[in-house]
């Protein structure tokens, strides 16, 4: 919302400082957004007087002016046909920067004479469209700076101009009328009294309205008169100053006039040209759908069921609340116009203009609520202004429907008030302030202004008052805590596993990214997602058409570009969240890891080597440790098929018991997703670990005996299908008390062993309680493990 | 026998290594060496004599193993010392790479407002990221021809057909985690939500998806004054200043009345924040006090209960603080940037050892 200073003051007697109400427009909650300075830009123009003119001997229609200024006589040429001697003139001296034509004037010779400067016409000031001759002046001083010269004698031509954002609950202030009675409930000055005119028809109105009964709720009142033998036209100067400072264009007088209450009043009107209306009457009525008009922007728009329309026998010729019809509206010619004041619904303007993608300065103002109790002063005041500028004869005013009424009282509490904004307004002021606004009190109920369609409850008349009262002058008072002493801790199990998770991975390595958690079908399909349960209605482009069922596809996304730029090594890692189906809840945590590359640059110690599975592996057993995973787990195979079939485990806590899942990705997917590798991951789902059943910070008692433990080493040979953990725990249920821990030492594949076969050598330490092992206890222990391994595996010693 | 002395640790003194000094142990003070053929003398000798020469001879075999072990001792340490002469090593060279990850600055940044807020008392709560329209509008007094329901460019879920219930939307703030959060443990509370957000919107200052932090504090008799401590108190112990000025300006939001949009007085010299000092203002919240509906829509009665709530960019906030430029960056995932603006490992924000480095 854009106004000047001085429309401001056509409301507002004040005479505050700007910045003073700047200043309170701002902490009133009607945020400036800017201020512009017209006059900054003309600062350099100043006021000369022609002294002498006379004919350029080349050229018959310039002038050669000798023209006094601040720097003396000046030589300057002039083609305009007023430049005379004697009138007083604006000028612009070399160096000057003439934004209507957006030069810097040189000295220049204009066929073969010296021009030391230039004459300025208003459009090359840009003050208005007016550019057949140079500016006269009707006083003023030879030096005087032409800005200082507008300030005093047409001060509305470079007043500032303030915008000001308007939040949604504040039609009123969508008009300078409303801007101004919250700066003068703030007390920066006086609202003038509200002009309340009235014009008696002179005859009755030719065209006649009528409201269809179902269409009442949608355009309850209408008012109207036509006004006869106008004559249209450019608007005056002040009326297409005022538009033109605020960036409205003036298109003609009785345009103007609409544009003019529009943002003078939040009064949105309609002109038609009544000549134009077919029938001579009007029908508002709900579109049936399919119906076509060509708007005042010139676009054409169809119907859709139940819009509010205004029809003549021709059709549909106005979109009510929205835009008018150009088949129906106001030109240059018409003589008799039909004006328009009504009021539309705000929730199905809202939908309409929505639907139509049509964002209007009406539609923008009837969405938010307009005061429907001011219909009928709309009407008298564009009378008013039309007669007295355009002449005329005004008939008597058609009305249908009836205003609505939105009479309403709430309750000023204002102890509660006090209690909810934490200041001390004594209730006197508070009285003072909803009166300032409108509100009419009777005993402690406080009636609601018909312009204020936001006021709806006890809450609203808290928030009137706080932000009258200024909230900037609020002192903050400390809050109490729910329970007294050292805080509690405040996080759940799960987030608390987060930064565990988080803060594992940065330690070994990973860089964490955060990506967004909508990715293109086709990866997401890769992943198992991708249909339409998880498909966005509106996706902001085709890359982000679906939400994520993984993390890894962002990730390996991440990888082709950082590959990309030149980075062959990466760990990447994301803690998110993913999604299983569009309903509230269908979402889970994963924390992913990517590795590719090798494990460094190459380096003198020959430590750097290409990643493999089994560094996923470790670094997804580290999360899981950190994030209180039990360590007993099995590893099973048959991931989804993104994984290597062959070259991943899922680490569980049963069958069915997915705590994570480590291995190679498919290179298939890598292919599909411009990724060079091969690329190692690990995605672990941190709500599957279940909680520890935690019965305080103890940690049991440490079971350690003082004598020696033993070590033995075994080599078995197995079937390569075997695994190797199935051995490790068949050697481990050999003695389960003597056992302290098996561990795989030796892989060995090929060679004497022949096709299919593997040998896997193993260490099994032994850890005595009750007395020194003998060999012949070693011996025992060695058959029994050798037994429950062949037992279990098939296995047999390697010779 | 001081010749034997004389003889022996002559031979000792000069002795080149440690064979040489085992010859002569064994010449010496072995089984079968000089002084122990001596002390087989001792029984042919008188009492007298031998009361005398026994002394005399376990002194002297004292000294010749002390003068041995001596040698063998300082035979080492030349030996070690010449070895250690020719064990030379480049040690400018690189050591072994070890790597190292980084924490994104949204993840430090949660992680030091929740910090924060958890001296102040409140909880840590979560909701879905998808959520039904009541939720994220009705339940929040944003009906549905709400103008504030156009501008906050949502995110619909897509309907399967015959599916006639409202589409589902990707939360466009964390406000609804507020009305769940009531739901299930009722007033009084102390919360903050913090969590991803969607808007239809992209540029250098909007991203589709970005985070909040969301706070509820509700409880009987909680103003607009407490609300204004908590966040002067927050932005404090945020950005890590003794004072700042905080500027409650009125505003507008359906949740909240009466609603305040909250600046902090800051300077930029030469693309660099201040807080707390200079001429301008710098909008990073907006807040106010519940409205009662919202209260309602909670199951929490507003004639017995009142309290504030407010709502904040976790990633404008990281941008300001950490003097980050651009949001989109934040997703891009571009690694020389998470190793430029990420946090390490073990940085963990908390409050008696400082939020930042």
């Amino acid at each position: 919302m854009k106004f000047t200073l001085s429309w401001l003051k056509d409301h507002l007697e004040t005479e505050a400082p700007i910045d003073d109400i700047l200043y309170a427009l701002t902490d009133l909650g009607l945020e400036v957004e800017g201020v512009e300075d017209r006059g900054a830009k003309l600062a350099d123009f100043t006021i000369g007087k022609i002294m002498s003119a006379e004919k350029h001997p080349d050229a018959d229609r310039l002038r050669v002016c000798q023209v006094d200024t601040d720097e003396g006589m000046k030589q300057i040429i002039c083609g305009a046909p007023n430049a005379r001697e004697g009138i007083t003139v604006v000028v612009a001296k070399p160096g000057v920067y003439v934004p209507g034509l957006d030069i810097t004037i040189g000295v220049g010779k204009i066929r073969g004479i010296e021009s030391f400067g230039m004459m300025a016409s208003e459009s090359e000031m840009e003050l208005s469209d007016e550019h057949d001759g140079i500016i006269e002046l009707d006083n003023g001083e030879v030096g005087q700076s032409f800005v200082d010269w507008l300030a005093a004698n047409d001060p509305a031509k470079v007043d500032p101009v303030i915008e000001i954002a308007i939040t949604p609950n504040r039609p009123d202030a969508l008009g300078v009328r409303g801007i101004a009675r919250d700066l003068a409930a703030r007390g920066l000055g006086k609202l003038k009294p509200a002009q309340e005119v009235h014009f008696d028809g002179t005859f009755s109105c030719p065209v006649s309205v009528s409201i269809d009964d179902d269409t009442l709720d949608q355009c309850p009142v209408f008012f109207g008169r036509v006004i006869r033998g106008v004559k249209n036209g450019p608007s005056p100067e002040w009326l297409q100053d005022r538009l033109r400072a605020i960036g409205l264009r003036p298109i003609s007088f009785l345009v103007d006039v609409t544009n003019f209450f529009t943002f003078d009043q939040n009064r949105p009107l309609h002109v038609f040209d009544a000549d134009k209306i077919a029938g001579n009457a009007l029908r508002i009525h709900k579109a049936k759908g399919g119906e076509t008009i060509t708007a005042l922007d010139d676009k054409e728009y169809k119907m859709v069921e139940g819009m509010t329309v205004i029809s003549d026998d021709n059709g549909v010729e106005s979109i009510g609340g929205i835009m008018g019809g150009a088949a129906s509206g106001c030109t240059e010619e018409t003589v008799n116009v039909f004006v328009e004041a009504a009021y539309f619904d705000p929730v199905r303007t809202a939908y309409t203009g929505r639907a139509l993608k049509i964002n209007s300065d009406a539609r923008y103002r009837f969405e938010r609520g307009i005061d429907p109790a001011f219909t009928p002063q709309g009407v008298e005041l564009a009378t008013q202004m039309i007669m007295e500028h355009a002449g005329g004869e005004a008939s008597d005013v058609v009305i249908a429907g009836a205003i609505p009424n939105v009479e309403r009282a709430y309750k000023l509490d204002a102890a509660r008030i006090q209690s909810l904004v934490g200041m001390e307004i004594p209730e006197s002021t508070q009285r003072q302030t909803l009166t300032a606004l409108g509100f009419k009190l009777e005993g402690d109920m406080a009636h609601v202004p018909s312009w204020r369609p936001d006021v709806q409850g006890e809450a609203d008349l808290v928030e009137e008052v706080a932000r009258i009262a200024s909230l900037t002058k609020l002192q903050g008072r400390p809050l109490s805590r729910l329970t007294d002493g050292v805080p509690k801790p405040v996080m759940t199990p799960i987030q608390r596993r987060l930064v565990a998770a988080r803060r594992t991975a940065a330690a070994l390595g990973y860089n964490e990214c955060v990506s967004y958690s909508f990715i293109d079908q086709a990866s997401a399909k890769l992943f198992g997602g991708g249909t339409d349960v998880t498909m966005l209605e509106n996706p902001i482009s085709a890359d982000m058409s679906h939400m994520r069922p993984a993390l890894l596809p962002a990730l390996l996304q991440a990888a082709a570009r950082n590959q990309a730029r030149g980075f062959a090594d990466m760990a990447l890692f994301e803690v998110g969240t993913v999604f299983d189906g569009g309903e509230p809840g269908e979402e889970h945590l994963q924390v992913s890891g990517l590795l590719i590359g090798r494990t460094g640059p190459k380096d003198v110690h020959g430590a750097s080597r290409d990643v493999d599975v089994f560094d996923a592996k470790a670094d997804a057993e580290a999360v899981l440790a950190a994030i209180g995973a039990p360590a007993k787990v099995q590893i099973n195979r048959g991931a989804p098929e993104w994984w290597h079939p062959g070259r991943h485990g899922m680490i569980c806590l049963g069958p069915k018991k997915v705590m994570g899942v480590f291995g190679e990705v498919h290179p298939r997917i890598l292919a599909a997703m411009n990724v060079k590798g091969p690329a190692m991951a690990f995605t672990i789902y941190p709500e599957q670990i279940p909680l520890p059943r935690k019965s305080g910070a103890s940690r049991g008692a440490m079971d350690i005996s003082d004598l020696q433990a033993v070590e033995r080493d075994f080599a078995f040979v197995v079937d390569s299908g075997v695994d190797a953990l199935a051995l490790v725990n068949a050697a481990a249920g050999a003695d389960k008390a003597l056992i302290d821990g098996v561990r795989v030492f030796d892989e060995f594949i090929g060679g004497s062993l022949g096709e299919g076969k593997k040998s896997l050598a193993i260490t099994v330490r032994l850890q005595p309680r009750d007395g020194n092992l003998k060999d012949k206890d070693i011996e025992a222990l060695s058959a029994k493990v050798i037994e429950k391994v062949t037992k279990a595996t098939g296995g047999v010693l390697r010779g | 026998m001081d010749d034997l002395k004389a003889k022996y640790l002559d031979q000792i003194a000069n002795a080149a290594d440690e064979a040489v000094l085992e010859d002569i142990r064994l010449a010496a003070v072995g089984k079968k060496g000089e002084v122990a053929l001596k002390m087989r003398e001792l029984g042919k000798m008188t009492p007298e004599e031998r009361q005398a020469a026994g002394p005399a001879l376990n002194a002297l075999k004292d000294e010749i193993n002390s003068a041995l072990s001596a040698k063998k001792s300082g035979l080492a340490d030349a030996a070690l010392d010449e070895r250690l002469r020719n064990e030379w090593l480049d040690v400018t060279l690189p050591a072994r790479e070890r790597p190292m990850g980084t924490i994104h600055p949204i993840s430090q940044v949660q992680e030091e407002v929740t910090a924060i807020f958890a001296e102040m008392g409140f909880a840590v709560a979560e909701g879905p990221r998808i959520d039904t329209d009541w939720y994220n509008f009705d339940a929040l007094n944003i009906p549905g021809h709400h103008p504030a329901r156009a501008e906050m460019d949502t995110f619909y879920m897509h309907r399967a057909e015959g599916d006639d219930r409202p589409p589902h939307v990707l939360r466009t703030h964390t406000s609804p985690v507020q009305i769940r959060s009531m739901e299930k443990t009722g007033a009084p509370t102390r919360i903050i939500c913090p969590g991803g957000v969607y808007r239809a919107d992209y540029d250098q200052t909007h991203t589709p998806m970005f985070h909040q932090v969301e706070g509820l504090a509700i409880d009987k008799d909680i103003s607009m004054a407490n609300l204004k401590w908590v966040l002067e108190e927050f932005v404090k112990s945020y950005f890590e200043v003794d004072n700042v000025d905080i500027r409650f300006r009125a505003s507008h939001f359906p949740f909240t009345e009466p609603s305040a949009e909250v600046d902090i007085r800051c300077s930029w010299e030469g693309g660099t924040l201040k807080v707390g000092e200079g001429d301008d203002w710098l909008e990073i919240l907006g807040s106010g006090m519940v409205h009662p509906k919202v209260l309602q829509a909670g199951g929490i009665d507003p004639n017995e209960w009142q309290g504030f709530a407010f709502g904040m960019g976790i990633d404008r906030i990281a941008m300001l603080k950490y003097g980050i430029p651009d949001l989109r960056a934040f997703f891009d995932s571009d690694l020389r940037w998470l190793r430029h603006y990420g946090f390490a490992s073990l940085d963990m924000p908390t409050l008696r050892g400082g939020l930042s480095k």
